[in-house]
């Protein structure tokens, strides 16, 4: 049957063999139709869209930089005596594992620069993660349908800092070495099977000659590959919402508004990566990062001043420095029942992180929950036009930035020469006020912001020309805008709080008063977008030789939701 | 004689005589080190430094630690503290201080080094203290990577594994060693100038000491191979750096690429 | 701003003055004209723009040339080789990436930007579920749990779920040779006399033996037991344990609880340099306020109150070790530690010796 259908199939034939091969291909793969659903695929355009990439692409230099290091580096912790051309650690006993390090940094040619690079991309790695994290939250990104995306890139980020994590501690150097027994201390603090799980971790007591090995096969193996897997994940989602947008004209919910992929967005993207790994090799040519020889081999004796973790662990490093250990004679960390409950490391340990980490991977149905809006949304929300969500993420902002501050207590100490003690007691106090001031604080700027919208949309741009009118009255003359720029300022939508709904049995539950009184909280403030008839009355006082001023409170009045 | 001249050629010559050498100036080192260390030292220095020195301290020093340097309320007595404590303190300008604080700074030096010299000439005819070291210790031509291991050992807590400084309590600190000499280095030692404990011979020897300052110069002259070494602070400055320059070119990048061109 | 604190249900209604805003808003103008570039319309810029990003090519084949000769032409294992050799080599394989990169990626960004196409364009989105797919997916989930026929054999479904349920057992199972148990073995050191001779003190790292005359006033010294250098197994993991600060005091600075008065010898005393917080090595010892500093994080031990913590997040005093002389004037310790060393652990309590002071 087949064999008689096929003469009659219109048969294409390739004439170039670059052709014939990309048939062979197509006809296997069928990669016609992948190409005809993705080539022409529209991107929307934002230098704030570009962070995923710059993680993206900072993890592909990380798996080819990664590579090359696994070629030279030897995770055993063995003893043997330093060899290599470095002289101020000439014959000095140290484990196989720093000593090949040191050889990746200083016998074998571009050894150095390839450490330079990893490390460097690893902290641009994390860092990148978490600007994309910050943008997608202050833009609303995270919202129907994009809700299971937020927590696959949450669940990134914790992998990124996993990755980071277990890299830091393989040279075997005095600053990863002290690292491992601060997680071995932290570890022990866990009630019951704490002490277990150091000793099943570290292959014994610390440190042991079993961990580097083992965090060098989760390093390259098992981090890495659940990374991919996860990032396989975000893009397919990523491909099945379409991109977000920003607000603006000819932009909505139902349509997507940028460039095609083929060629404009792929030459971008695909640029972007070798710009990228551009800034990388500059930054590896020119700075130093983590300079092992420095430090010495680990030994469980030495310390060096400001030791400190890489920037993404610094947070929960932080939280551990500002937990007081005891509050006047009184121990934080207590015994019941004959057995120790280390408070002091604990809470510290896991209560920050466990906070920021659960609120952030609930958000958006917090938010769902509250607003009770179950539509899709493409078309994203400026920072300002949600005046509560951005300011809850400020909030949450500043309370990481607090923790982070400390893990460099000591530095800003000596700094800028103000006492240790001192600076730890004020993040301290700001550890609890920094939040509540900074919620404050945003929440106000988004609202002026949005007036400044309004008035601008209303009166148009103030032009800084001064105009005498005939009769004495001196104006400055405002610009209207065009119809495009206008509805930048206007198109958005300000959510009034939802009153309580009775249920099916006309009884307004407690959970739902609860929900009421949280959706006033979040939309109470709002300023309403300007409307035509609003433009309309603006134009016609203008005409009108009536002071601006006036017009201009009575107007703040008017729409200020109360 | 020449059944010497005839083993002169033997081929294990060379290293007794190698050794025969080393171990001469071996021992005439320790032996000069330990008589240093004996005696109260007030034979290096003329009798007019005293004098000199004499009237130095009681137009500058003896207000807060007291005529004949026996201490008051705001100094500490300075008898038996040694030549080497004010070479120390006032070679490196901490002395006199200028306010009183958690802890003196380091400043242009106020006097001279004659004066400086006679200023130490009189605090060691005070009583027996560390003398200001022998050129010998400060050759930095000593064992580099012995120096580091003590350094590590029991300077690093304070001053940082690549001697960039720290912090200690209440407004203390630990200074960076760059640009100190290898002098004041090991007067430092000697004498534990404020809160920083005393590194006496007993502890880290001479020679220990001049591994230390040797491992110290070798490191400063080296620099960092990998490029700027961003304060050698550690993982702070790494990060801010990261965030602040390495996002901040990205971003710039990422503006230029997303503009629209004209 | 005024807060609306009574919450009445009937305050919303005065709060949504909806009706003006969703009726009156501003129509979407849609998408702006498109506006030509300079390399639209002149075929000069349009050139001058093509020859840009050859030249911005150009530079990457410059950077990956640097690159090779940095790569061959500086001998790392010369004579000659410094640090400052491999500092510049470095920098110049950096450089020569960089511009290989920054080269091929601005050549093709600005070609993008300045000669492709750049008309926006729109695109519709379409329903991510379709309520015709959605029914489709529930008749053929139905079949094929009808056609399994799980409902109707409850014996295969709760014995599938057992096991399945009890499979991964053996996976936790299998990592039970991690490591050890810990038993006791956080609880003692090297400190602890071997066949009734007393350790000595040695100083760290080279292990010589510290007389008592050594320790002067204001000194402090990095310790470590006897023998242990020569440990030819654990030896790090014994070290982690065993390390101590040893400093003299004038001994009326001391204060010693009952019990602890002989702990010390004519005010030298050695503590352990363990931290009680999270075990970083609390090496800081200010000689003038005799306060021990953890550098990590900044846990203040005073050494007058038997190292009571004094700042930062550690609970517990650090432990002291016992120590005396012996016939030769070495310093000794008496015992070991009376108490676990370092951080706090679960078990902790049933290792104490004697209650803690």
């Amino acid at each position: 049957m087949s064999s008689s259908l096929t003469p009659d199939a219109p048969v294409f034939v390739a004439k170039t063999s670059g052709g014939r091969i990309t048939d062979f291909v197509d006809q296997r793969v069928g990669g016609s139709g992948i190409l005809r659903e993705f080539g022409r695929k529209v991107f929307p355009d934002h230098w704030s869209f570009m962070f995923g990439e710059v993680a993206l692409y900072s993890f592909v230099i990380l798996l080819l930089s990664g590579t090359f290091l696994t070629f030279f580096f030897d995770p055993s912790m063995a003893e043997t005596h330093y060899a290599g051309s470095y002289t101020p650690l000439k014959n000095v006993e140290m484990s196989v594992a720093y000593s090949s390090s040191l050889n990746i940094s200083f016998d074998i040619r571009g050894g150095l620069f390839m450490r330079q690079v990893h490390h460097w991309a690893a902290l641009l790695f994390v860092a990148s993660v978490a600007v994309h994290m910050l943008r997608v939250f202050f833009t609303g990104a995270f919202r129907k349908p994009r809700e299971m995306n937020w927590v696959v890139g949450g669940v990134l980020l914790i992998l990124a800092m996993a990755a980071g994590f277990t890299g830091y501690s393989l040279p075997d150097d005095l600053l990863s070495g002290n690292g491992l027994r601060i997680i071995d201390g932290v570890i022990k603090s866990i009630p019951v099977i704490g002490t277990y799980i150091s000793f099943f971790l570290f292959g014994g007591e610390f440190p042991g000659t079993m961990i580097i090995s083992r965090l060098y096969t989760l390093h390259i193996l098992l981090v890495p590959a659940l990374i991919l897997l996860m990032i396989v994940m975000h893009l397919f989602m990523v491909v099945v919402h379409k991109h977000t947008q920003y607000p603006g004209p000819g932009r909505n919910d139902g349509n997507v508004v940028g460039y095609p992929l083929g060629p404009v967005y792929a030459a971008k993207a695909g640029g972007f990566f070798f710009i990228v790994f551009g800034v990388v090799a500059i930054m590896a040519a020119f700075f130093t990062i983590n300079p092992i020889w420095n430090y010495g081999p680990y030994d469980p004796s030495p310390v060096s001043a400001g030791t400190q973790p890489d920037w993404y662990i610094g947070f929960v490093d932080g939280a551990l420095r500002l937990m007081p250990g005891t509050i006047g004679d009184w121990k934080v960390e207590q015994i019941w029942f004959g057995h120790v409950f280390t408070f002091n490391v604990l809470l510290p340990a896991l209560v920050p992180a466990g906070i920021l980490f659960t609120v952030m991977f609930a958000y958006p149905w917090i938010e769902r929950w509250i607003t009770k809006d179950d539509r899709e949304h493409h078309v994203l929300d400026r920072p300002r036009n949600a005046p509560t969500r951005t300011a809850i993420g400020m909030a949450g902002f500043v309370w990481y930035c607090v923790m982070w501050a400390a893990a460099g207590s000591d530095l800003i100490a000596t700094h800028f020469h103000v006492a240790l003690n001192d600076v730890t007691y004020w993040l301290r106090a700001l550890f609890f006020i920094g939040p509540v001031i900074a919620f404050i604080v945003t929440k106000r700027v988004a609202l002026a912001l949005q007036r400044k919208d309004r008035e601008i949309a209303l009166h148009g741009r103030e032009t800084g020309r001064i105009v005498r009118l005939p009769h004495g009255e001196f104006i400055e003359v405002h610009a209207p805008l065009d119809e495009y720029k206008r509805y930048r300022l206007v198109g958005f939508e300000s959510p009034e709080p939802l009153p309580a709904v009775p249920n099916e049995h006309g009884v307004v539950d407690r959970k739902e008063k609860r929900r009421a009184a949280l959706s006033r909280w979040f939309f109470e403030d709002r300023v309403a977008p300007a409307t035509p008839a609003e433009l309309e009355a603006a134009h016609g006082h203008h005409a009108a030789p009536e002071p601006i001023e006036t017009i201009e409170a009575a107007e703040s009045r008017k729409t200020l939701s109360h | 004689m020449k059944a010497l001249s005839q083993k002169r050629r033997h081929p294990l010559a060379a290293i007794a005589l190698l050794l025969m050498g080393l171990l001469v100036t071996g021992g005439l080192y320790a032996v000069a080190t330990t008589v240093n260390q004996a005696k109260a030292d007030t034979t290096t220095y003329s009798a007019s430094d005293v004098e000199e020195g004499g009237k130095l301290f009681a137009a500058n020093c003896a207000t807060c630690h007291g005529m004949g340097a026996s201490g008051s309320q705001s100094g500490p007595s300075l008898v038996g503290v040694g030549a080497a404590a004010v070479d120390f303190q006032v070679g490196t300008g901490r002395m006199p201080m200028q306010m009183n604080g958690p802890q003196a700074y380091k400043k242009p030096a106020q006097f001279n080094e004659e004066q400086t010299k006679q200023l130490a000439a009189y605090v060691a005819s005070l009583g027996p203290g560390p003398a200001i070291p022998e050129a010998g210790v400060l050759d930095e031509k000593g064992d580099a990577a012995k120096g580091g291991e003590l350094f590590r050992t029991n300077c690093a807590m304070c001053h940082n594994a690549a001697a960039a400084g720290g912090a200690l309590t209440r407004g203390k600190f630990a200074p960076a060693l760059a640009d100190v000499s290898g002098q004041h280095i090991y007067e430092a030692m000697v004498t534990g100038p404020q809160n920083m404990p005393v590194f006496s011979d007993a502890n880290i020897s001479p020679e220990g000491k001049r591994d230390i300052i040797t491992y110290l110069k070798q490191i400063e002259t080296n620099g960092s191979p990998g490029g700027a070494d961003l304060g050698a602070l550690g993982p702070v400055s790494e990060g801010l750096f990261v965030w602040i320059a390495g996002l901040g070119v990205i971003i710039a990048f990422t503006i230029w690429l997303t503009s629209r061109t004209s | 701003m005024g807060n609306h604190s009574d919450g009445s249900p009937n305050h919303s209604g005065t709060v949504a003055t909806a009706g003006q805003n969703e009726v009156e808003k501003f129509q979407d103008p849609g998408i702006p004209p498109h506006r030509l570039r300079l390399a639209d319309t002149d075929p000069r810029a349009a050139k001058k723009a093509e020859r840009q990003v050859a030249l911005l090519f150009g530079v990457s084949v410059v950077g990956t040339l640097i690159f090779l000769v940095a790569y061959f032409a500086i001998d790392l294992g010369g004579p000659d080789s410094s640090i400052a050799t491999i500092r510049l080599q470095n920098a110049l394989l950096g450089i020569g990436t960089a511009f290989a990169m920054l080269g091929i990626g601005t050549g093709i960004v600005h070609w993008a930007k300045a000669l492709m196409p750049d008309h926006e364009v729109s695109e519709e989105r379409h329903a991510i579920r379709t309520e015709d797919d959605r029914q489709a997916a529930v008749r053929i989930v139905d079949d094929i749990v009808e056609e399994t026929g799980i409902k109707r054999r409850p014996l295969i479904r709760n014995t599938l779920l057992g096991a399945v349920a009890l499979a991964p057992l053996p996976a936790l199972a299998i990592f039970g040779d991690l490591g050890p148990r810990p038993d006791d073995k956080l609880a003692h050191t090297m400190w602890a006399p071997e066949d009734g001779k007393l350790k000595r003190l040695t100083r760290d790292p080279d292990g010589t033996p510290i007389k008592a005359a050594d320790v002067t006033l204001g000194s402090a010294f990095h310790v470590i037991p006897e023998g242990l250098n020569e440990l030819s197994e654990g030896k790090l993991n014994e070290k982690a344990k065993s390390v101590v600060l040893l400093m003299r005091l004038n001994p009326e600075e001391l204060h010693p609880s009952p019990g602890r008065e002989d702990w010390g010898y004519n005010g030298i005393v050695a503590y352990s340099k363990i931290c009680t917080h999270v075990g970083c090595p609390v090496a800081l010892y200010e000689q003038q306020t005799h306060h021990l500093l953890c550098p990590c994080h900044q846990s203040t031990f005073d050494l007058t109150q038997e190292c009571k913590v004094i700042f930062g997040p550690a609970s517990r005093p650090l432990p002291q070790l016992p120590i005396s002389v012996d016939a030769e004037g070495y310093l000794v310790a008496t015992s070991d530690f009376h108490e676990p060393v370092g951080p706090s652990y679960w078990e902790r309590e049933q290792h104490v010796l004697i209650p803690n002071s």
